[in-house]
């Protein structure tokens, strides 16, 4: 079959985007891993609907909870900041406005993910 | 501007207005805009996390409003959109490896992702509210 890119370009593999299967591959890679995970927090968020704050802090602080916790909030923030790029590269049109938003979204994921872990490892350990 | 640069004012193909929605339509808007919904969900919830390392005082001042009304809302539309996306997330994962592109088996497969989604809503609702 004729092939009208470059022998280069079919070498380097990565498509029209210049992107490769990244981005598509990690967003079903934290897809997967969010499936128990969100199973978990949800039914967990149930039984917690009315805690205090000694017991939340205990449930936060609790080993198992820190880490399954830790990779909720941030395998969701990325999984969110994936598919966040997506839309914005879908509907957002001006090339400026495009990079700002996703600038913006991959920014804000960042700040809150590993304010969240600090928040999360302060209240495991103490402080 | 270039002429290269100005917008062509050329009919423009048929878009969504004129398509009666469908089942198939419907569940793939609604993912998107779940999945919007959830990217927020999850700043609030390291919200929490943020305010649960801070004073108790802090604490209770984001737990009065989780149990108010309006953050009952939140939290269970929050469950809603938690459960919607993550059924529609497993079909779409089926769609990735292959399966269920026939028209009778997106369509069914559309209608268990309401299914569970309503019924995994309503159980979380009635477990909460019987917590609280």
């Amino acid at each position: 079959m004729n092939d009208l890119r470059s022998p280069l370009a079919r070498a380097r593999g990565l498509g029209s985007a210049r992107d490769g299967l990244k981005h598509w591959w990690a967003q079903r890679l934290t897809a997967i891993a969010l499936i128990p995970l969100v199973v978990w927090f949800a039914i967990s968020l149930v039984m917690l609907s009315g805690a205090d704050y000694d017991v939340a802090r205990a449930w936060i602080g609790s080993p198992l909870v820190m880490v399954l916790l830790i990779l909720t909030i941030v395998v969701g923030l990325q999984h969110g900041q994936l598919g966040l790029q997506v839309v914005i590269e879908d509907y957002i049109h001006g090339d400026g406005w495009k990079l700002a938003l996703i600038v913006a979204v991959r920014f804000i994921a960042v700040i809150f993910g590993l304010a969240a872990v600090v928040a999360i490892l302060r209240i495991g350990f103490g402080g | 501007m270039s002429v290269a640069n100005r917008p062509a004012h050329r009919p423009l193909s048929p878009h969504l207005q004129v398509y009666r929605p469908q089942l198939t339509s419907v569940l793939s808007i609604l993912h998107r805009a779940t999945g919007i919904a959830l990217s927020v969900g999850a700043l609030y919830l390291a919200t929490w996390v943020i305010y649960a390392a801070a004073d108790a005082k802090a604490y209770a001042l984001f737990q009065s409003f989780n149990t108010s009304i309006a953050g009952r809302i939140v939290l269970g539309g929050w469950l809603f959109c938690a459960f919607y996306h993550l059924a529609n997330g497993i079909r779409h994962l089926f769609w990735d490896a292959g399966y269920g592109f026939e028209l009778k088996e997106a369509y069914r497969s559309g209608w268990i992702v309401v299914a569970v989604s309503l019924i995994a809503t309503a159980a979380s609702w009635i477990a909460g509210l019987r917590l609280v």
